[in-house]
């Protein structure tokens, strides 16, 4: 029997999140806008592109540009369809940027910006990120 | 006007140039003293220890007609918790060049962005080491004439020393042969070498067995025995990674050894009077190609 959630009316679904990353991906969102109204964590759904995915579904909530390039660093499938009225009336495949910044943290304990207040920038070059300061290295799954 | 921060933000033109400038300031340090930076103020912000990059970068400055501030981090407001931003900020309007060497990486890059005059790394953490590997460049140059196609052996803690990783990228991008010899757990950082595959097409070959036969410049650096946290385990690494008169034997004649100082116990005292060592050539260098430095950052 399939599972059944509610429809949203005002808010963001985001959809063909990779299994197992809905959790991490329902972290972002709530770190940065408080969940005060109805949320939805769906996992593992079977799904023809990914196999198994996660959705996300959060009424009332609105998410920007800079979480959604935060989340397309853990889920670079997801897309994010903001709902109004109960339609869909946008939606869009999150895009990880070349550029991100002031939205991460430096993993390298001895990097300037661990110290300092000082405004993070990451570069992406293939799937790596590199830190405009201790020009470091980084995999997405190294940052907190 | 111009920041001299990591070796990755040259290209190989603007290198050369660098290095160009650096073979006229020393023909020019040789008839006297110059005035190509008179009426300007030079500050050296040195946050941790240095003797060659600090002392060569004052000389040079002085070569050059500048004046000199120093900047004692353990007598500064620093010391009270003076944030190094508001030191930056202050130094900037004191002076018309900050040279930095900080133990942040990223402390240059920081700095940068926040002075309106030219910022110079002079060592920032395990990063970048710019004008050492400017220096090392040159010394090179001038030794064997040319670096591309040459064997090149870095040997040591290449995982800890932050020359290695600016040098290995320099003679990468000059098409030097490079040999990456260490300890096993001291090998440099894999994230440089896919880097120079990459960018260069350079494929430096790793070993932990030295082999000189067919060296034509031997780079060395100290294995850091306070990295390890077992002291016989680092003797003996050190004794593994000597560079003595024996292992010199069957080297060619013309072999540079080189070494960005100061040397501890990796190249014992009967080494340096011998035509293999070109270490104090190559700190003696730093003169002139920080004299470059120093005039291509401000007037350039």
């Amino acid at each position: 029997m399939p599972l059944m959630v509610k429809k949203i009316e005002e808010g963001t679904v985001m959809d063909h999140i990779s299994a197992g990353m809905g959790i991490k991906v329902l972290q972002i969102i709530s770190a940065k806008y408080p969940i005060e109204k109805s949320a939805a964590l769906i996992i593992n759904v079977p799904s023809k592109k990914l196999g198994k995915k996660d959705i996300v579904k959060l009424e009332g909530v609105f998410v920007d540009e800079k979480t959604a390039n935060r989340i397309s660093l853990i889920a670079p499938n997801a897309t994010m369809n903001i709902i109004r009225r109960g339609k869909v009336v946008d939606k869009h495949k999150v895009v990880l940027p070349k550029v991100l910044s002031d939205l991460l943290k430096c993993p390298n304990p001895r990097c300037i910006t661990r110290f300092e207040h000082v405004h993070t920038t990451f570069f992406v070059e293939g799937g790596k990120l590199r830190c405009k300061h201790c020009e470091r290295t980084f995999l997405p799954e190294e940052f907190e | 006007m111009q920041d001299l921060i990591s070796i990755r933000d040259l290209d190989k033109k603007e290198i050369e140039l660098y290095l160009k400038e650096a073979s006229r300031m020393e023909k020019m340090l040789s008839s006297g003293q110059l005035s190509l930076l008179k009426g300007c103020i030079v500050a050296n912000m040195f946050f941790e220890p240095s003797t060659r990059t600090n002392m060569s970068f004052q000389a040079a400055a002085k070569r050059l007609g500048a004046k000199v501030l120093t900047f004692h981090h353990s007598t500064s407001s620093t010391a009270k918790g003076e944030t190094f931003a508001d030191t930056v900020r202050m130094m900037d309007g004191y002076a018309d060049a900050l040279v930095i060497r900080h133990s942040m990486e990223g402390a240059a890059r920081f700095a940068a962005d926040l002075a309106s005059n030219p910022v110079i790394n002079a060592g920032d953490g395990g990063n970048q080491h710019p004008t050492q590997t400017l220096i090392d460049l040159y010394t090179i140059l001038k030794l064997k004439g040319k670096i591309e196609g040459l064997n090149v052996t870095l040997l040591g803690d290449l995982k800890h020393a932050r020359t290695m990783r600016s040098l290995l990228y320099g003679l990468s991008m000059f098409g030097a042969e490079v040999t990456l010899c260490s300890p096993e757990q001291l090998k440099i950082d894999p994230e440089i070498i896919s880097e120079v595959k990459e960018k260069f097409g350079a494929k430096p070959t790793q070993t932990s067995k030295i082999d000189l036969a067919k060296c034509d410049v031997l780079y060395v650096c100290r294995i850091q025995k306070e990295r390890f946290s077992d002291p016989y385990e680092a003797e003996r690494m050190q004794k593994e990674f000597r560079v003595d008169l024996e292992l010199l034997s069957n080297a060619p004649k013309n072999l540079a050894v080189l070494h960005p100082l100061p040397k501890i116990d990796e190249i014992p005292p009967e080494l340096d009077s011998t035509q293999f060592a070109k270490y104090f050539e190559q700190a003696k260098n730093g003169v002139p190609v920080r004299m470059a430095v120093l005039y291509r950052c401000i007037r350039g």
